[in-house]
Formats: structure tokens, sequence, C-alpha cells
């Protein structure tokens, strides 16, 4: 088709004029991405919105109207599930912002050898988080793992110490091992970031007599400050979204002390079957991160443009 | 003068550096030295954090237990391949038309392809698992292959949009003044132009591709012999007694092929990935 209209086209015209509008070119080069995308994600997101008003399982559906949505209100539980969800993320979201921060300042620190302890920063984002995973279960295994023996010989346990047994310790374990996965993104985006702030700045700074710790709060700081609040939210939605890492230190265990949002959706929806109950929290999730990334870019302008004004 | 640090500022830094890498690298020492120690001692209590018994013997003898542990190794790669080269037969027309055209809805386009971001593949688990039952995908390779695409666009889109801006619009227009169709141009004067940063965006997707299987196979694929790696490796669990120093050999070895990929161009990657973090 393309090429016929083109072969066509190009005998007749000027070899000056473009041989397709801009408009049809562009629109065919996107329109099979597009087509992909409508099939794969916005239709099945489609179709979870209409399941959300229904009774489905295996059997068949039912139309219910918001039943499904007036149970998740009226539910105890899911109401826990949004709270632990939003707390999950923003500890965890805050503890990789940190991380990330001092690692980055650290990696971008003029001392031998950082080359290569910058390689070393970044296997936990390569390699498939299932098989990171596997590494913290072992980790956190009372009998055999590394931390409950270095607790014990340091006499801070008596005996094994089962991280992944009990409520609260579970939660701050899978916490960890979130921060884990996200740290190293977050630090290269940093360290990036902060070799791309103007040496001049600093030189300036330092002949004004401005200490390390000034330098950093007045200048590093407010230089990267629009990767600093794009990389939280970007952050907070893979957390929001973070689910092998619980599926497969807890499967949202003990007790459901592990349980977010989107453990919680895959539950009910895959290991119940419950496709309906299990889409209307799928919509919850959507709407929840949908108003977040608003509120957040909305933010994220208004700081794109108070640091952004003195930079060309 | 401004970057010299005293000798205990260097210690207090270099000490840092320690701890940091120390959390970053303590999963992957911690599987190392359990793939070392034999399966018996593996169960030892208290711990013992050094012993006279490691060997190596684990790496041969998974091979054994989880006789499809090659297979599942080879379908993790095949899966990555696969996807990451119909990624980019999506990702590179439509990086293009963003970097260089103006049409309509180019900036509600671009949006809705970032907004895909915001959607892990478990928010749509279930209406997918329809999808791909309906077009008989289940169970197949393609019921791993065709989501994990879907998922990748957007950042190759991204990324590769980043690079080809970089790109001097005054070769494409030398070409149009002589005549090239907009489609000779495209593949003929930027493709080659945009190697390099074709090769990066394609080993980042064959990176994502490789350490998003999981999800998509234990959900959409029961079949056994088409499992990749990350589902397979549970499978030690399944038998009577878990050979765990199996199981972290086999997880080790499993991560070599992306690591190996990782180590050699990590330099270009990085500075690829986080091109959109640096002002120029």
């Amino acid at each position: 088709m393309v090429n016929v209209v083109e072969a066509a086209s190009f005998k007749t015209e000027a070899p000056r004029k473009r041989v397709l509008s801009e408009a049809v070119f562009g629109w065919l080069l996107i329109g099979p991405a597009m087509l992909f995308i409508a099939v794969i994600v916005a239709w099945p997101l489609a179709e979870t919105v209409r399941l959300s008003f229904m009774e489905a399982g295996l059997g068949g559906e039912e139309y219910v109207g918001l039943a499904n949505y007036e149970d998740l209100l009226e539910s105890r539980k899911f109401h826990d599930t949004i709270v632990r969800t939003f707390y999950w993320m923003f500890l965890s979201v805050a503890l990789k912002l940190i991380l990330g921060l001092i690692g980055a300042t650290l990696l971008n620190a003029a001392v031998p050898g950082r080359g290569l302890f910058r390689v070393l920063v970044m296997p936990p984002w390569v390699i498939p988080i299932a098989i990171g995973c596997i590494g913290w279960l072992w980790l956190y295994n009372g009998y055999f793992g590394i931390l409950s023996g270095t607790m014990m010989s340091l006499g801070i346990t008596d005996g094994p110490f089962e991280f992944l047994a009990y409520k609260q310790s579970a939660f701050y374990s899978a916490v960890v091992t979130d921060v884990w996965v996200g740290t190293p993104m977050v630090t290269l985006f940093f360290l990036a970031a902060m070799q791309g702030v103007p040496r001049d700045l600093y030189e300036a700074a330092y002949v004004d007599g401005a200490s390390r710790w000034y330098r950093f709060r007045r200048i590093t700081i407010p230089q990267i400050m629009p990767v600093i609040v794009s990389m939280s939210l970007l952050s907070a939605i893979f957390t929001f979204n973070s689910f092998e890492i619980i599926w497969i230190l807890t499967e949202g265990g003990p007790r459901g002390a592990t349980t977010t949002l989107i453990v919680d959706t895959y539950k009910t929806a895959i290991s119940n079957f419950k496709f309906g109950e299990g889409s209307a929290r799928a919509v919850v999730i959507v709407v929840l991160l949908g108003a977040f990334s608003l509120i957040y870019l909305f933010f994220l302008n208004k700081v794109n443009k108070y640091y952004g004004s003195g930079k060309k | 003068m401004m970057d010299r640090y005293t000798k205990l500022q260097m210690f207090g830094i270099y000490a840092a550096i320690m701890v940091f890498l120390i959390f970053i690298l303590l999963p992957f020492f911690e599987m190392f030295m359990a793939s070392l120690r034999p399966l018996e001692h593996l169960f030892r209590s208290p711990y013992q954090f050094w012993s006279d018994d490691f060997s190596f013997q684990a790496y041969s003898d998974m091979w054994v237990t989880v006789p499809l542990l090659g297979r599942y190794i080879m379908n993790s790669i095949f899966i990555a391949s696969m996807v990451t080269g119909l990624t980019m037969i999506f990702v590179i027309p439509a990086a293009y038309a963003y970097a260089r055209l103006d049409f309509p809805f180019k900036n509600l386009t671009l949006g809705v392809f970032l907004g895909v971001n915001m959607f892990t593949g478990a928010v749509l688990l279930i209406p997918l698992y329809r999808v791909l039952r309906t077009m008989g995908l289940l169970n197949t390779y393609w019921a791993m292959i065709v989501p994990g695409v879907a998922f990748l666009i957007p950042t190759g889109i991204w990324l590769l949009r980043s690079y080809l801006e970089k790109i001097p619009r005054e070769l494409e227009e030398a070409a149009y003044v002589d005549g090239a169709s907009r489609m000779y141009t495209l593949r003929r004067v930027v493709l080659p132009l945009a190697t390099p940063g074709l090769i990066v965006v394609g080993v980042a997707v064959f990176i994502g591709a490789y350490a998003q299987q999981f999800l998509f196979a234990i959900t959409f694929n029961q079949k056994r012999e088409l499992q990749p790696l990350p589902a397979g490796l549970f499978e030690f669990i399944g038998y009577q007694d878990v050979t765990w120093n199996q199981m972290m050999a086999a997880a080790l070895v499993g991560v070599l092929p992306v690591m190996v990929i990782f180590l050699f161009l990590q330099k270009y990657l990085v500075a690829g990935l986080t091109a959109g973090a640096v002002k120029e």
C-alpha cells in the first residue's frame, strides 16, 4: 500500500514536495504499535471495567450492577488493604529515594574505583525479580539464612528467627526486598542527573567558601529536583504495582499482613476465579493510580517551572 | 582542589560505599554460598558462616534433579528474544514518528503509550486471560510473548525517541532534497545512523523481557516444557525434599545470560537509559 502511494506520487510531484503528508505518515508509523496496545491493553482494560459490574466466574456472567463495589466499600478487610498498600508505597518509595540519593552521592564522589562500584550496584535492576527473590527467601530463612544466623551469633535473638512468619516482620522484610529491587534504578538516575549539573556552579560556590554540605543542599538538590520528583512518581507506580516480590516471599501472608491491592486482586481473580470481584479491585487500582499520577504530574509541572527557570 | 578529600573522608566514603554494596550484593552472595553447600550441610543449625565441605556438586546435579532446566533457560532466552524482535518492529517506526514528525494527537497518543506503564500485567490479567484464550494462545509461547511485547512498547518508544532526537535533521533533509521518499529515508538514512541507539534500546528491552516472564508464565502457561526459567526454578520446591542448593545454583546460572550481556554493554546502557535525566 504505502509503496504504491509513494511511487505514484513520486513521479508526478516535484522532488522537494514531501511525498506523504506528515499527518498520514505519522499515523502510519504509530498505527501498528497503537493497534497492538489497543488489543492487549486498552480492550482488556475496558473488559475489566465491564466485568466489574458482573458476577463472573468460570461458569458464566451475570449483571449485578454496583454490588461488587458496594461489597468492597463495606469490607473492613479491603479498607485495611488500601491503607496497607499506601503505607507500603510511601515507606518503600521514601527509602528508595533516600538510599538512592545517598548511593548516588557516594558513587559521584571522586574516589578511585568508582567505575567498578557503579557496575556493582546494578545487578538487582538487571536480573529477573523472581530470581532475586529466591535469594531473599533464603536470607530470611530462620534456620539457614545468614541474617538470622548473624543475629544469633551476635546474641540479638536466642533462637532462629523466621522473618517471614510474623505479621510485622514479614511486612518490613517485603519492604526491604522491594527497596533492594528499586534502589539501583533510582541511584543511577540520580547519579546521571548529578553528573549533568554544570561544574562551574560548584566551583563558584567553592571559591566563595561554601562547604560540601552547603553545596549539596543548595546546588545539587535543586538542580536534580526534577529528576527526584519524576523518579518518585515512577517508583511509586512500580511499588504500588509490585507483585512478584510479595507473591514469592509471602503470597500476601501471614494472615494478610503483606496483602497489597495488587496481591488481593490476583488472589481474588486468578486464585479464586472470582473474575467480577477481582475486576472491581483492578478498577479501584486504576482509579487510585490515575488520580495519584495526575496530582503528581501537576506537581511535577510546578517543580519543573520553578527549578527549570534558571537553566537554558 | 574542590574534589580533594582528607584521608578520613576517603575512609568514610569507602566505608559507606561498602555498606551500600553489601546491601545490594548480599542476596547474590548468599545464593552463591548456599549453592556451594552440600544439601545436608545446608540444613545445619545453628548457622555456620564457613565450613570445609564446599563444592560445586550442585551445579552438575541440578540438571539431573530438574531434567528440563536446560530447556527452561533456552525458553527464557527464546521468549525474551522474540519479545525483543517484535517490540522493536513496533517501536522503531513509532519512535521515529514521535521524534521527527508532526501529526494530529501526537502528544495525546504519546501520553496514552506512557500511561500503559501505569498498569502492570497484574491488573489486566483477567481479561487478558480471556483474550489469549479466545485467540487460542493459552499454553503456548505466544501467551508469554504477546503481553510481554505490549508492556515493553511504551518504554521502547520513550528510549528510542530520545535517541533519535539527537540525530541531526540535516541528513534527512538532504535526502528529501534528493527526492528520496519518507520510507526510504527512514530505512536508508535514519536507521543506519541510529544503530547504536537501536542496540541500546534492544538490549534494554531484552533485559526487561527476560525479567518480566514470571507473572505471565505462572498465569497463562501450564505446559511445563514451555516454562521460562523464573517459573521453572520453583520446580525445585515441588520435590519431596527441596534441593535448595541446586535451586540457588540454577538461579545463578539462569541470570548469567543477562549479566554477561549487561556487563559488556553496561556503559552504553546506563547512558541510554538515563538520557532523560540529564539536561543537555
